[in-house]
C-alpha cells in the first residue's frame, strides 16, 4: 500500500482529492449560505455568495407555508418506531439463525437473503392494497409496520452474533441459563456496538424513506418530512431561499448523527460488503 | 451428572427440544413479517398481473396476457424501459470508476485522509429529497449556479431538468454526487485488506505502480467490484424519490421516467393495478437476469485467474 514509502505525501492524489471534495461540499455550503439570503440576493447576477444581510425570515416562512413541525414529529415518531421494531425483530431472528439448531434453517436464511433482490417497488402494489384493505391508509401503523423487516439488518447482526465465542454461551448453559437468557445476558451484551450500529443504520434509512410514506398518506397531517418537502417544492414556486432553509433543517440532524458515528457506519457498510 | 436435555430426531438428524421451541418462538415474528410483507405480495404481483384489476372500475377478472400486450405496445413503457437502462448503465459506469479512482487515491499517502473520506461519504447519508431541493436550484435555467458558471465562461446556457435531452443526464449527475461515496468506502476497505507484503514483494521484483494496480490490486478487489455492481444494478432499478421530486410526472417528454415512475403512474394516477403489477414483475425479472448474469461473469473470471 505504499505506506512505508520514505518520500512524502502523494501530492497529485492530494490535489485531485481536495479539489473534488470542494465539489462535494459545495451543495451543502450553498444551501446553508442561501438559507439566509433575501429574494433579491437570489436573483442577482453575478451570483452573490454571501448574503447581503443575514435573514432568519426564510426559516420562519417554512413554518408558515407548511406544517413543518408536524412533519418533523411524524418523521421522528415513525422512524423511531420502525427502528425499534426492526431491531427487536432482527436481534431475535439473528440469534435464532446463528445460535440455535432446527430443521429448515438454511431455507429460511435463503428466503431472507432473496428479499434483498426484491426492491420494495416490486411488491409495492399488493402491499398497498393489503394495507388499504385493512384500513391503515393515513395512519402511523400503516406507515410503520410494512417497513419493519430488513434482511440487511438481520445479516449485519448475524455477522456479529456468530463471532461471540461459543464458550461463553456454553458456560452460561452449564450455569443453568436457558436459550432466552443466553440471548439476553450473553449475546446482546457482547454485541452492543453492533446493535447500536444497526440501530443507527436503520434509523437513517427510515428517516429518508420516501416511496412508501408517499403512497400511504393522503392527509397532510400524516406526511413525513421528505413528503412534506416534496409538497414545499410544489407550493413555494422557486422561492429557493425558503427551500434551502427547509433543507438545512432536514439535513442538519442527519449530519450531526453522521459526524458522531461515521466510524461505525463505515465499518458496518464494509463488513456487509466484504462478507457477501 | 444426568443428561436433562431432551432430544428429538427429525429426518435422521438429532435436535434439542429446547432449541426447537425457542427458535420457533423467536423466529415467529420474522416469519409472519416475511409472509405478509414479502411472500404473499410476491405471489399477488404475479396473479394480479394476469387480471384487469382496476381501482377506478373495481374490476378484477382474469385477462390472460392482455396487460403484458398493453405495456409492450405502450410507447410510455418502452421509453421508461430505455430510460432505465440508460440510467443504470451510465450511473454504474461513472459511479464505479470514479469511486474506484477515489479509493485508490485515498489509499495512498495523503494528508487529511479521514476528513476527505468523510466529505466524499457525507452525501450518502443525507436524505434524498432534501439534497434534491438544492440541486433543483443548481439546475434552474434562469438563476441556477450551473448556468451562471457556463455564462461566465461565455458558454451557452442549458435547460438541464427542463429539456428532454439533458433532463436524465442532470439526474444522473445528481445521483453520482449522491451515491459514489458508498462504493468508495467499500473499495477503500477492500484495498486496505490487501496485505502490504504482496505490494512490497511486487515492488522488489521491479513492478511499476501500474502493474501493481492491474496485476495485484484490481484482481484482489474483484469480489468487491462484483458486489458493488450487483448492488448498483438493484439500486438503479428502484430509483424514484429524486426523479419524483426533481421532475414530477416523468419530466419533459417523459425523458426522466424510469420503470418505477411508470409503475407508480399506472397504479396511483390511473388506478390500473393489473398493468402496474405486470410492469413490476418485468422489473423484477430484469433485475434477476442482470444480477445472475453479472454473478456468472464474475465467478467465471475469478476461476480463469487461478
Amino acid at each position: 500500500m505504499g505506506k512505508r514509502k520514505l518520500h512524502g505525501y502523494n501530492w497529485v492524489a492530494t490535489f485531485i482529492l481536495v479539489a473534488g471534495s470542494a465539489l462535494m461540499v459545495f451543495p451543502f455550503v450553498w444551501m446553508v449560505l442561501s438559507s439566509f439570503k433575501t429574494a433579491a440576493d437570489v436573483y442577482t447576477y453575478p451570483p452573490r455568495w454571501i448574503p447581503s444581510t443575514w435573514k432568519f425570515s426564510n426559516y420562519v416562512k417554512v413554518f408558515e407555508m407548511i406544517p413543518f413541525l408536524r412533519y418533523y414529529f411524524n418523521s421522528i415518531y415513525t422512524s423511531v418506531m420502525q427502528t425499534a421494531i426492526q431491531i427487536v425483530l432482527s436481534i431475535t431472528a439473528a440469534y435464532a439463525l446463528t445460535r440455535l439448531d432446527y430443521p429448515g434453517k438454511s431455507y429460511l436464511i435463503g428466503l431472507i437473503r432473496s428479499t434483498m433482490f426484491v426492491p420494495l417497488v416490486v411488491t409495492l402494489i399488493p402491499l398497498y392494497l393489503l394495507v388499504s384493505g385493512v384500513g391503515l391508509i393515513d395512519t402511523y401503523a400503516g406507515i410503520i409496520l410494512p417497513q419493519v423487516f430488513s434482511a440487511f439488518t438481520i445479516f449485519l447482526l448475524m455477522a456479529f452474533f456468530s463471532t461471540v465465542p461459543k464458550d461463553l454461551s456454553d458456560s452460561a448453559k452449564l450455569d443453568g441459563c436457558g436459550y432466552y437468557r443466553i440471548m439476553m445476558y450473553v449475546i446482546i451484551p457482547n454485541s452492543l456496538s453492533a446493535i447500536s450500529t444497526a440501530t443507527l443504520f436503520s434509523f437513517l434509512g427510515h428517516w429518508k424513506s420516501y416511496t412508501w410514506p408517499l403512497i400511504i398518506t393522503n392527509k397532510a397531517s400524516y406526511r413525513t418530512l421528505p413528503i412534506g418537502l416534496k409538497y414545499l417544492v410544489q407550493e413555494s414556486s422557486s422561492e429557493y431561499q425558503v427551500m434551502m432553509a427547509a433543507s438545512v433543517m432536514a439535513i442538519l440532524p442527519v449530519l450531526i448523527v453522521f459526524s458522531l458515528s461515521e466510524k461505525q457506519l463505515v465499518r458496518s457498510i464494509t463488513l456487509t460488503g466484504l462478507k457477501s | 451428572m444426568i443428561d436433562r436435555i431432551h432430544r428429538v430426531m427429525i429426518r435422521g438428524k438429532v435436535y434439542e427440544k429446547d432449541q426447537l421451541r425457542v427458535g420457533f418462538v423467536l423466529l415467529l415474528p420474522t416469519m409472519i413479517a416475511l409472509l405478509l410483507l414479502f411472500v404473499i405480495p410476491a405471489v399477488q404481483v404475479i396473479t394480479y398481473s394476469f387480471t384487469n384489476f382496476s381501482l377506478t372500475s373495481g374490476q378484477k377478472a382474469f385477462n390472460g396476457l392482455a396487460n403484458y400486450r398493453y405495456i409492450f405496445t405502450d410507447t410510455k413503457f418502452v421509453k421508461a424501459l430505455g430510460n432505465t437502462f440508460t440510467f443504470a448503465l451510465l450511473k454504474l459506469v461513472f459511479d464505479t470508476t470514479i469511486a474506484l479512482a477515489l479509493a485508490l487515491m485515498l489509499d495512498s499517502r495523503i494528508p487529511f485522509k479521514r476528513l476527505l473520506r468523510s466529505v466524499y461519504f457525507a452525501p450518502v447519508v443525507v436524505p434524498v429529497v432534501a439534497s434534491s431541493l438544492i440541486w433543483i436550484w443548481f439546475f434552474d435555467p434562469g438563476i441556477g449556479p450551473f448556468n451562471q458558471i457556463l455564462m461566465s465562461f461565455g458558454l451557452p446556457k442549458l435547460q438541464w431538468l427542463y429539456h428532454e435531452d439533458t433532463a436524465l443526464i442532470s439526474i444522473i449527475l445528481f445521483s453520482i454526487w449522491k451515491g459514489m461515496g458508498y462504493n468508495m468506502v467499500l473499495f477503500l476497505a477492500g484495498l486496505q485488506n490487501i496485505p502490504d507484503s504482496y505490494v512490497e514483494a511486487a515492488k522488489v521484483d521491479g513492478a511499476t505502480s501500474l502493474q501493481v494496480l492491474l496485476r495485484i490490486k484490481l484482481p484482489l478487489l474483484r469480489p468487491i467490484i462484483s458486489f458493488v455492481i450487483m448492488i448498483g444494478i438493484i439500486n438503479s432499478f428502484k430509483v424514484f424519490a429524486e426523479i419524483n421530486v426533481m421532475t414530477p410526472k416523468g419530466g419533459p417528454l417523459y425523458s426522466t421516467a424510469l420503470m418505477v415512475v411508470y409503475i407508480y403512474e399506472q397504479a396511483f394516477s390511473n388506478g390500473k393495478m393489473g398493468r402496474a403489477c405486470a410492469a413490476s414483475l418485468l422489473l423484477f425479472i430484469i433485475i434477476l437476469l442482470l444480477t445472475t448474469l453479472q454473478h456468472k461473469m464474475g465467478t467465471k473470471k475469478t476461476i480463469e485467474l487461478d
